[in-house]
C-alpha cells in the first residue's frame, strides 16, 4: 500500500510534527500521510527518538527542582484511574485515514460538502485558526483556476489523482507548495479527485473571476 | 556498541510497572525523568507550577500505558518525550494534537531480546551524535524541539546540522523499517 506514494513529506516538517510545533491543521495533514505511509512514519518516530534524546539532556537541576512531595502527589494521582479515552469505531475499508474520520465524524459519507462553483466542492475542518484544513472534492477532468500562494499550501490525494506542473499524484501522494510556486492542478479523468489541503496564508489567484470566487472558498 | 547499562534498566522498570505495578521501580524512573520533563515544559514556556503538575501528569500516564511500550520501537526516553510533548500541545498550545492511525501489528508477542538490544543501542548512537554536536548546532535543534522556532523558521535555517545526525536518524529508521514489516 504505502509502496505506490512517490511524494513524501520533507524532514522540516516531519522534525517540527515531532517537537509539537506545527499548527494543527498541517499536524492533521501529517498524522493523515503518516497514516499511510510507513517511510515517513518510521522518519518522524526517529525524530521522536532525537526528541527522547534532547530529553535525556536537559540540565535536570537548572531551577526545575520538583516539588518535595511530588512523588507521592503523582501516586496519588494514579490511584485515581486513568482518565478515559473514549474508543472510535473502524470502518472497513474506510476512504479517510482514522485522524481525518476524527475531524470529519466518520468516513466520505459523513462529510458535509458545501458547493463552491464549476462542481467543485469543500468542507472546512474545524481546527486551530493559525492555519486551515479542508477537504476538496474536484470533478474527474477539472481544472483548478491557476493560482500561485503567499504561504505553505500542502495537499494530499485521499481518492483520485490529479496532475500539474509538478507531476503526478495519487493516494498518499503530498505536493509541498510554497509562495514561489505557480501552478494548475487538473483532477485525473478517471474518478472525482478528494484532497486534504493545509495553507497558513490565503492562495492568489490569478484572473478576476476566482477572486470573487476566493471570497467563498474561503482559501 | 557500548550501551548505558541504565538505558536497559529504564526498559525493565517499565515492564516491571506494566506486569508487578512496581512502585519502587516508578520512583526510580520518576526520580530520573520528571525533573526533565518540567524542566523541557519550562523551556517550553510554562511557568514552574503549570509545568509541575503536568510532569506529574506525564509520568502517570507512563503508569496506565505501560502496556503500549514497545521497546523495540522507542527507548524509555522517546516515549517519556512523546507523551511530554502532547501534554505541552494541549495545555500550552490548547490545541488538538492529530495522531496517526495504529499500525496492525498482527498477534501480540513478546518482543525479541535482540531486537530491544539494537533499538536501544541505536538510539544512544543518536544520543552521543547530538551530545557531540558543536554547542551553537546543537542548541538550534534544541530550540526547534522547546517551540522556539516555528516550522518555517527551522526552513529558513539552512545551516539546521540535520546532516550530521542524519546518519544516526538513517540507521534508527532501518530499524524502524525492519520492526514494522
Ligand atoms: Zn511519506
Ligand atoms: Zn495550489
Amino acid at each position: 500500500m504505502t509502496e505506490s506514494i512517490k511524494h513524501h513529506l520533507d524532514d522540516t516538517i516531519l522534525m517540527a510534527y515531532s517537537a509539537g510545533t506545527l499548527p494543527e491543521a498541517f499536524s492533521l495533514m501529517v498524522a493523515t500521510h503518516l497514516s499511510l505511509c510507513d517511510t515517513c512514519r518510521a522518519q518522524a518516530e526517529s525524530f521522536d527518538a532525537l526528541g527522547g534524546e534532547m530529553l535525556e539532556h536537559i540540565d535536570a537541576h537548572a531551577g526545575t527542582a520538583l516539588r518535595r512531595n511530588s512523588l507521592e502527589a503523582t501516586l496519588a494521582l494514579i490511584s485515581g484511574g486513568p482518565v478515559e479515552t473514549p474508543e472510535t469505531t473502524s470502518v472497513a475499508c474506510p476512504v479517510l485515514p482514522k485522524p481525518l474520520r476524527d475531524y470529519v465524524g466518520g468516513d466520505l459519507n459523513a462529510i458535509r460538502w458545501k458547493p463552491v462553483g464549476m462542481g467543485v466542492k469543500q468542507a472546512i475542518l474545524p481546527t486551530s485558526k493559525d492555519a486551515s484544513a479542508r477537504l476538496l472534492l474536484i470533478p474527474a477532468g477539472m481544472a483548478m483556476p491557476d493560482h500561485g500562494h503567499r504561504g505553505t499550501e500542502m495537499t494530499m490525494v485521499l481518492q483520485g489523482a490529479f496532475q500539474d506542473e509538478d507531476g503526478y499524484f495519487a493516494r498518499g501522494d503530498v505536493e509541498t507548495a510554497d509562495s514561489n510556486m505557480h501552478h494548475t492542478p487538473v483532477a485525473d479523468i478517471h474518478e472525482d479527485c478528494i484532497c486534504l489541503a493545509v495553507t497558513d496564508a490565503p492562495l492568489q489567484f490569478d484572473s478576476l473571476l476566482p477572486k470573487i470566487a476566493q471570497r467563498f472558498l474561503r482559501i | 556498541v557500548k550501551i548505558e547499562p541504565k538505558r536497559l534498566l529504564w526498559v525493565e522498570h517499565v515492564v516491571r510497572i506494566r506486569d508487578q505495578k512496581d512502585t519502587a521501580a516508578f520512583a526510580d524512573l520518576f526520580a530520573h525523568f520528571a525533573p526533565r520533563v518540567k524542566g523541557f515544559l519550562i523551556k517550553s514556556g510554562a511557568d514552574a507550577s503549570l509545568a509541575e503538575e503536568c510532569a506529574q501528569d506525564v509520568m502517570a500516564t507512563l503508569w496506565h500505558k505501560a502496556h503500549q511500550f514497545d521497546p523495540t520501537r522507542a527507548s524509555v526516553a522517546t516515549w517519556i518525550f512523546t507523551i511530554a510533548r502532547n501534554r505541552k500541545i494541549d495545555l500550552l498550545r490548547k490545541q488538538r494534537r492529530p495522531e496517526p492511525e495504529d499500525l496492525t501489528w498482527g498477534p501480540e508477542e513478546e518482543p525479541d531480546q535482540a531486537d530491544i538490544l539494537t533499538l536501544q543501542q541505536e538510539t544512544e548512537l543518536l544520543g552521543t551524535a547530538l551530545a557531540e554536536l558543536p554547542q551553537a548546532q546543537r542548541e538550534l535543534i534544541e530550540k526547534a524541539y522547546f517551540g522556539d522556532l516555528t516550522h518555517s523558521e527551522i526552513a529558513a535555517q539552512t545551516g539546521l546540522p540535520l546532516g550530521t545526525i542524519k546518519s544516526r536518524i538513517r540507521l534508527a529508521l532501518e530499524r524502524l523499517r525492519h520492526a514494522m514489516k
